[in-house]
């Protein structure tokens, strides 16, 4: 359910249509739209919401529209919300809080950074880790041959030590980064697929596991 | 590296320590073995000394006969050893083969001890998804133990019909026995309270749930009141001297609650021992070494024949000396079984038969001396 779940939510951005040939909106939606109106289709291209023409064209009226699709959506798609999910069942820490920031320097956009600037970032970093625990936590999106996961042996990634790494690893004949040991656990104990290093997967195994061990001093070589 | 290139370098042939270590560790035992009783106790001193000098640390293994040590000794109770294997999460075979093999190990272990145990204290988590094909395959390997058997249910077992299977094969969860003047109380420590019905959870997500051990959407386990109860009739015609072991599942104590290494009322369990002189709990779950004295309770964990468990982040009982960091390469490492010697005062002994390692030995005197005497050897990687 992972990964197009998380295409779904980032498809927040609305497509426009003033026709409506496919009917295909949901019980509450007349499937063909009144004159005056203008239907407005979410990228799952099924979920519409009818938007009066003469709509004012403000921010709160968009943000209105895309409430209301969005609204739709979790509602056709009930265990869709995979964050909420994923961290009801196994807690992931949050990332740095950066609401300090606020009012200061400079953004992305030229100003201070702002309130929405803090919560894009905290969002999106902490989204990642999420991902990386549904990974560590499934023996099925690891590709386990024997159905084993990251959390039978390590709950909550305890004894993963990523900040020990780079370190030597004399079975691997070389020095490791943590993606290497990674790599290893998902080929030896897990008998599941290899992952290329820049695997979505990968990337949010690495950023779940380091997500864990927030505000432990590096240390690298540490055995 | 080929022979001949061992000549053109010249090299001797070396053994490694390991290698050297471990025919060491061989010879010892295999001389030992072939001591008869009384010249074992003569014996053992010295070989004991003999194998500290050349560098063993832990000399014991759990395969001797550790219960002659007492037969001389007299009173009221005699000594004797059980052995135990635990939480072995066997999925079907076709699934996961690695898991079958490794209770086969551990089988093949606990039948080649000689002498044989009393019994065999089987520590529960047989299934790891709690179906009936998972419990049958369980049940038909533990028939080739030569000992016999008592089981006990873990949580693995249990939350994908409640209970049904595991009732049908090994009957009630809880029960008690007595043996050679212990009183021994197996009791089913990993209730939980329904969380499954207002979620609409089918019996597998019930079951994954649960079989996810950081997994935060399940409840605590506990004994449960009915339990309880039943606990205290069962108690009420035994003699405050009479040395009483429980089995329980999950430890019967309050360890980590994130994970699960917890008992919910393991306070009113515990008030129900206080009465007892002695009193010892054998638990599985935790996967590991781990030992613990509350007031007159002796605790120790059992390893598993699947995986290994870290150590949790908080809440370690002073009195656990870590079994080493298992290495990630290797893996048998962190697993095994092993056995426990029941002293004639009911106290015992614990070995944790560490395979591909030396075995670790509890022993009783550790814990009565509050961690003063016979302290076990700390490990070279303990978790951080
Ligand atoms: C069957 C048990 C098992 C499974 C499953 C497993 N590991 Fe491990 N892994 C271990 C053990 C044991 C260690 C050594 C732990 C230690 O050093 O304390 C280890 C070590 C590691 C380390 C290095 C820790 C260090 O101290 O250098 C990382 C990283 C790691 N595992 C990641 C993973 C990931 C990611 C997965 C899932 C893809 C996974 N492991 C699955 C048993 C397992």
């Amino acid at each position: 359910m992972k990964t197009p779940a998380l295409l779904a939510l980032a498809l927040l951005a609305v497509s426009m249509h003033a026709s409506a040939q496919d009917a295909a909106g949901t019980p509450q939606q007349s499937p063909a739209p009144a004159s005056g109106t203008t239907q407005v289709k979410l990228c799952d291209n099924k979920t519409t919401v009818q938007v009066s023409k003469d709509a004012p064209k403000t921010r709160e009226e968009g943000q209105k529209i895309s409430d209301s699709l969005m609204a739709q959506w979790k509602a056709a798609n009930p265990g869709k919300d995979w964050v909420q999910a994923e961290v009801e069942a196994h807690q992931v820490v949050t990332p740095e809080d950066n609401s300090k920031l606020v009012g200061t320097g400079q953004s992305s956009t030229y100003g201070a950074v702002t309130q929405q600037d803090v919560q894009v970032w905290n969002n999106e970093t902490y989204k990642m880790a999420v991902y990386g625990s549904t990974v560590f936590h499934s023996s099925d999106e690891l590709g386990s041959d024997i159905a084993v996961s990251c959390d039978m042996c390590h709950p909550r990634a305890a004894n993963t030590h990523p900040e020990t790494y780079p370190k030597f690893q004399p079975q691997l004949g070389r020095v490791a980064l943590l993606r290497d040991m990674i790599n290893w656990c998902i080929e030896h104990p897990v008998r599941g697929k290899v992952l290329a290093p820049d695997d979505p997967k990968m990337r949010a195994l690495e950023a779940y596991i380091l997500a864990q061990r927030k505000g432990v001093p590096l240390d690298y070589g540490k055995r | 590296m080929s022979d001949d290139m061992n000549d053109k370098l010249k090299i001797p042939h070396i053994r490694s320590v390991e290698t050297r270590h471990l025919e060491e560790r061989e010879a010892l035992f295999r001389g030992l073995r072939n001591l008869d009783r009384r010249a074992f106790l003569k014996a053992s001193g010295g070989a004991a000394a003999a194998a500290v000098a050349a560098g063993v640390t832990y000399p014991f293994h759990s395969f001797l006969p550790i219960n002659v040590a007492y037969a001389d000794e007299g009173g009221a109770a005699q000594g004797f050893n059980f052995a135990y294997i635990s939480d072995s999460h066997l999925y079907v075979k076709k699934t996961n083969e690695r898991f079958v093999r490794q209770l086969l190990r551990a089988v093949d272990d606990v039948n080649s001890l000689d002498p044989q145990p009393d019994f065999v204290l089987y520590g529960g988590d047989l299934a790891q998804l709690g179906r009936r094909e998972e419990l049958d395959m369980g049940a038909q390997i533990l028939k080739s133990l030569k000992a016999p058997v008592h089981m006990m249910a873990g949580e693995h077992d249990w939350y994908y019909d409640m209970g049904e299977h595991w009732n049908t094969l090994f009957g009630p969860e809880h029960y008690s026995f007595d043996h050679k003047g212990v009183h021994f109380v197996v009791l089913m420590s990993v209730h939980e309270k329904d969380f499954w019905s207002a979620r609409g959870m089918s019996p597998a997500e019930r079951m994954h749930t649960v079989a996810g051990l950081d997994n935060a959407v399940q409840s605590a386990f506990e004994v449960g009141a009915p339990q309880r109860e039943w606990l205290k009739q069962d108690l009420d015609k035994v003699s405050a001297t009479t040395p009483v072991i429980v089995f329980s599942h999950s430890p019967l104590y309050k360890l980590y609650r994130p994970w699960n290494f917890w008992t919910d009322d393991a306070e009113d369990v515990q008030a129900i021992l206080q009465r007892f002189d002695h009193v010892t709990v054998l638990h599985g779950h935790t996967h590991q070494v781990l030992t613990n004295r509350i007031g007159n309770i002796q605790f120790h964990g059992m390893l598993s024949t699947a995986w290994p468990w870290p150590y949790a982040p908080q809440g370690l009982p002073a009195l656990t000396v870590q079994m080493n960091r298992p290495n990630p390469f290797d893996a048998n490492d962190g697993l095994g079984d092993g056995s426990v010697a029941v002293h004639p005062d009911g106290l015992v002994d614990k070995l944790y038969n560490l395979w591909n390692r030396n075995p670790m030995q509890v022993k009783a005197s550790y814990l009565s001396s509050g961690g003063k005497s016979d302290i076990p050897v700390a490990p070279t990687l303990s978790s951080y």
